[in-house]
């Protein structure tokens, strides 16, 4: 009889869920501080090649961007279906891309400009000749710090 | 009379969904982007000097059209390129008690490869028909063997994988104190087996 008694006594208490708005308002901060939304349309087909002893690129505030790929079908009235550069959110020839470059490395602030990474996203079927020219237009604007963009994975799983 | 009305309370019930609503929309737009990739340091357009490499210091690796590998005169497979590069960086050449003779080079020591890691340089020729992917893949191989060799230097001298001090030199969590220290010991490794990388010009192979 005693026993019963007591168990009665011992159901246990509710969880109390006034916290929770709380522990949901810390996350959401925690979100919104680390979203960057991104404007950015890529025109151009981007899977990017594997690699695994790579370098971590931070500080996105001196990045240039180049996507190098073939032009995504949806786009094909802008202009032809080849290898397309895209800079920001547009196309570029290939004989502007040293130009424009220039011209995105104006945006930045003078003190990073120094610094300023070009990162190469190019789409794993691009030929290296476009790679080559590309970089012969970097070396004329004198824009020598580049980066290979690559996805984590090992270079084994294709060839 | 008029002293006791009070404004009503504003339920706050509903803050959660609210909050719920918000969390869950900056969940789906998140990316994290977390970009990876190598980071290289193209010739300037204009070089002035040249030097005279000899031919045992030179590591040559093309990649043809087809995307096949030929390193040294060879066709050689991918998997085996990382091992025959550290054989080539690591050889050490040059005979005790000769300048430049390579202390901490644990190689064959072969006369007709590299004199020491400083004269060790990678030339890497590709076609212009050859595939992006299979050049980031040698690439990769090529960096890879350098890491390997960094990250033997870095357990002798500090007990610690070269690669571990880089990404730790890169996150936001090392203090100023910690980075000068970790930039001071990245640097002497990187003195110790130095990246050599030429590419010259793309040929066509295969007009």
């Amino acid at each position: 009889m005693l026993q019963l008694k007591r168990d009665k006594r011992l159901k246990l208490p509710e969880v109390s869920t006034a916290s929770l708005p709380d522990i949901v308002f810390i996350l959401l901060f925690f979100f919104m501080t680390v979203t960057t939304i991104k404007n950015q349309q890529i025109m151009v087909e981007n899977n990017l090649p594997l690699a695994n002893e790579t370098e971590q690129l931070n500080k996105k505030d001196r990045i240039i961007e180049i996507f190098i790929g073939q032009i995504k079908s949806e786009h094909t009235s802008l202009g032809q279906t080849m290898v397309q550069l895209q800079l920001d959110d547009r196309l570029v020839d290939m004989d502007e891309i040293g130009h424009q470059a220039l011209m995105a490395l104006n945006t930045m602030p003078e003190h990073i400009r120094k610094t300023a990474i070009v990162s190469i996203k190019a789409d794993h079927k691009v030929k290296m000749g476009v790679i080559a020219d590309v970089k012969k237009q970097l070396r004329t604007v004198n824009l020598l710090k580049i980066n290979y963009t690559t996805v984590e994975g090992s270079v084994f799983q294709d060839f | 009379m008029r002293n006791e009305r009070t404004t009503p309370e504003v339920n706050a019930g509903s803050m959660a969904d609210i909050a719920f609503l918000l969390l869950i929309f900056f969940l789906v737009t998140t990316s994290i982007e977390n970009d990876k990739g190598f980071n290289r340091m193209l010739p300037p357009e204009k070089i002035e000097r040249t030097v005279d490499i000899k031919t045992r210091n030179l590591f040559e690796v093309s990649i043809n059209h087809q995307d096949q590998l030929m390193v040294e005169g060879d066709i050689l497979a991918l998997s085996d390129l990382r091992d025959k590069v550290i054989a080539f960086i690591d050889n050490g050449g040059i005979p005790e008690g000769q300048p430049g003779f390579c202390s901490y080079c644990k190689g064959l020591g072969k006369p007709t490869s590299s004199d020491n890691p400083d004269k060790a340089i990678i030339s890497l020729k590709t076609s212009r028909n050859s595939n992006y992917s299979f050049y980031v893949a040698v690439q990769n191989e090529i960096i890879g063997a350098y890491n390997v060799l960094r990250n033997r230097e870095g357990q002798k001298l500090f007990g610690e994988d070269y690669v571990s001090m880089v990404a730790k030199y890169n996150t936001s969590e090392s203090t100023a104190i910690q980075k000068a220290e970790l930039k001071k010991k990245i640097e002497i490794l990187r003195a110790r087996i130095p990246q050599k990388l030429v590419e010259p010009e793309t040929v066509n192979l295969n007009p």
